[in-house]
């Protein structure tokens, strides 16, 4: 990001008027600064593409040295992307005045409508076409691919598994968050304290979280070492017999729910520092109002609380919902997923089209995830709409 | 910060974070915390830190104490002579490679985090100072663009990458040989956090007050002028909060570093080298956990110094599919 110019400057110095932002250029300016703008004005595209030239053979091959890429990256991430737009801009400069604003926009919003187009809604179209071909993609199937996705017995688990990590995550994340956030918010000291150690875990990446939970779940079988896991230790302090090999408990879908705790490790702070937020934006006068009346803390809590902040927590569990589907990283790292019954729908995903090079049902797999969010896309687009209409 | 709707209201990253405000204890002081209250807080957060508080441990114990005793007997005799010990994460980042792996990191992480943000913030600028057909209709699709699950875009963009793309037998698109190259993992997450940075840069964009914007006009200031010497600086609060989402998301990122850069040692990056850790030495416990620490420590300190904005950033990611 480009250092902020200092705001002061900025108000009692506005850019010197500029010619070409007036509607008659050429009358004003003479000859020699024409000719100056001119040759900027095309030398400096020039130049940004044979930067962007170089650059891009430069960065595409990863041999290079580590320190030498970073720093050309930043350069041209800051630097190049910011000097193209600013040599786009001249260049529109030298279209003829009736066109200049009406096509100005475009400079600005071009590259962004660009990028959308090629890393998102052509994705989406393609990737719903290639559902219903081969694996090569080539070959027509119809919708094999989705009777595969809907019979196959891994497939199956995995969409029962997924249906499971929507419900429960959230669930226990938002009531966990929604309790912690009320009984925060009464400490008198130290709210700041406890509420960023709970949040904390939000900072580590999933793949981190699962390693922390790995060392948590530990098993040796004997023979194999002693066992340094947590709650292996906690289960044959208190109730003895063996340790367990928690992540192959399949006996009640157990093992889901030890990597659904990880999650709900990770995103309970989530909730709780929004919820927090907006439990704080409750005017205090109902509440004072409520305990006048005799409300006892629960009464206040589930009649006032609640209901006060009831679209917060719809949208909170929402978003939860969505990135519960799209859960991978957990169940990827703790391995195996076929052996222990653990897998889920964005896991399959890749297992299909990336590791068994089949794309057709890994789009297929894709498609089922696209349409379970639709709904909530159809709901952002009509919030949206009205936020509109008031405005 | 208060979240109504899943598209945040516009004044969403523009409201001042609300401070800790006195305590609602009030004139009848009934809602101070009892004793109840502080131990169940008490307990909460002792379980919410005892899994980091774990490998935080183990990873500066000796591996033959790894090897033989639960990490929390360390807290029992925490001064016995070789209860401590610095080498395993000399061997995480040596032998193990993630010096390396950091070094990736980074090089991933900082342009996929700049990139979209200038890119966006152009097109926040147009949509809400500029006149132009489709502003709407095109905004509009953005919204929906919002929550569109990663998983759809990784086949064809990889099958980009590596085939280039073509209409029947006619080639449009050559192949980029973007596979496995910085450039393309770039791209890929620029392309994947767009919709949002233009959502929220917008919608702060928008409220700056329009007599700036007209009176700088009238001074002869040209839009890219006014863009540049203006909103930008107007607008850093925002970009902060965007900026720090986007650079965790990607430094947390396994999925679009596993499919569009890989395994390989030369590139890979944190979270791929600590997942093949898992597989090939998942036993080796102070390994382990010293090489998931480092890959904690920046994210860790992003998150501590600039907690504030995390808080808005990831607020503001909520609506982020």
């Amino acid at each position: 990001m480009a250092t902020p110019t200092d705001d002061e400057a900025v108000e009692t110095t506005p850019e010197a008027p500029k010619p070409q932002a007036t509607s008659a250029p050429a009358a004003t300016s003479s000859p020699w600064d024409t000719t100056l703008r001119a040759s900027l004005g095309i030398v400096a595209p020039i130049a940004a593409i044979l930067l962007f030239w170089w650059s891009f053979g430069f960065l595409r091959s990863s041999t290079a040295n580590r320190l030498l890429i970073v720093a050309v990256a930043v350069v041209v991430g800051v630097g190049g992307v910011f000097l193209a737009f600013w040599a786009m801009d001249r260049l529109v400069d030298w279209l003829p005045a009736p066109f200049r604003e009406r096509f100005r926009p475009y400079v600005f919003v071009g590259p962004a409508l660009v990028i959308l187009t090629v890393f998102l809604v052509y994705p989406v179209i393609n990737t719903i076409v290639v559902s219903f071909r081969d694996a090569n993609s080539k070959g027509f199937v119809g919708l094999d691919n989705y009777r595969f996705v809907f019979s196959d017995p891994s497939m199956l688990r995995s969409i029962r598994n997924t249906a499971t990590w929507i419900v429960f995550v959230p669930l226990v994340a938002v009531g966990t968050g929604l309790v912690f956030a009320t009984l925060a918010d009464r400490l008198r000291r130290g709210e700041a304290v406890v509420k960023s150690l709970i949040f904390l875990p939000m900072a580590i990446s999933f793949v981190g979280a699962a390693v922390t939970w790995r060392l948590i779940y530990s098993y040796r079988p004997q023979g194999f070492g002693s066992n340094i896991g947590l709650l292996n230790a906690v289960k044959t302090g208190i109730f003895g017999g063996q340790p367990v090999a928690w992540l192959s408990q399949q006996s009640w879908n157990q093992n889901n729910v030890y990597l659904m705790v990880i999650m709900i490790w990770v995103q309970t702070g989530f909730a709780m520092v929004i919820l927090s937020s907006a439990i704080k934006a409750i005017p205090d006068e109902i509440i004072e109002a409520a305990r006048i009346d005799g409300a006892t803390e629960f009464q206040v809590f589930r009649r006032i609380t609640v209901p006060s902040i009831l679209p917060t927590i719809v949208v909170v569990t929402t978003y939860m919902v969505i990135n519960a589907m799209k859960v991978f990283d957990i169940v990827f790292v703790l391995g195996n997923a076929e052996a222990n019954h653990t897998e889920v729908v964005a896991e399959r995903m890749i297992r299909w089209f990336f590791i068994q090079g089949n794309d057709g049902r890994g789009a297929a797999i894709a498609v089922v995830l696209f349409i379970a969010v639709i709904p909530v896309m159809i709901w952002n687009v009509r919030q949206f709409r009205q936020q509109e209409s008031i405005r | 910060m208060t979240v109504t709707a899943p598209v945040p209201p516009p004044d969403f990253v523009a409201t001042a974070p609300r401070k800790g405000r006195p305590s609602k204890s009030g004139i009848l002081g009934v809602s101070q915390a009892g004793w109840f209250t502080r131990i169940t807080i008490l307990v909460v957060v002792l379980l919410w830190l005892i899994p980091t508080l774990g490998v935080l441990i183990t990873s500066f114990r000796p591996v033959e104490l790894v090897e033989t005793t639960g990490w929390w007997t360390a807290l029992s005799h925490p001064f016995h002579a070789g209860a401590w010990t610095i080498q395993n994460y000399r061997d995480a980042l040596d032998t193990g490679g993630f010096q390396n792996a950091f070094l990736n990191t980074l090089a991933v992480t900082i342009p996929a985090t700049v990139i979209p943000i200038t890119i966006a913030a152009f097109a926040a600028y147009a949509f809400s100072w500029m006149d132009f057909r489709g502003r709407h209709v095109l905004f509009v699709l953005v919204v929906g663009l919002l929550v569109v699950p990663l998983q759809m875009a990784l086949i064809p963009i990889s099958r980009l990458y590596v085939d280039g793309a073509s209409i029947g037998s006619l080639r449009i698109i050559p192949d980029l040989k973007l596979n496995g190259t910085f450039l393309g993992v770039w791209l890929a997450h620029a392309g994947f956090g767009l919709p949002l940075a233009i959502y929220l840069l917008t919608n702060y964009i928008r409220s700056l007050p329009s007599s700036i914007m007209e009176s700088a006009k009238i001074d002869g200031a040209s839009h890219f002028t006014i863009f540049w010497r203006l909103v930008v600086p107007l607008s850093v609060p925002a970009l902060a909060a965007f900026a720090i989402f986007q650079f965790l998301w990607v430094w947390n990122d396994l999925l679009v570093a596993y499919v569009f850069l890989g395994g390989a040692p030369q590139t890979q990056v944190l979270t791929i080298a600590l997942a093949n850790l898992v597989g090939q030495h998942g036993e080796n416990w102070q390994l382990l956990t010293s090489a998931a620490f480092i890959s904690m420590l920046l994210p860790l300190i992003v998150f501590f110094s600039l907690q504030r904005y995390f808080v808005r950033g990831l607020t503001a990611g909520s609506v982020k599919g």
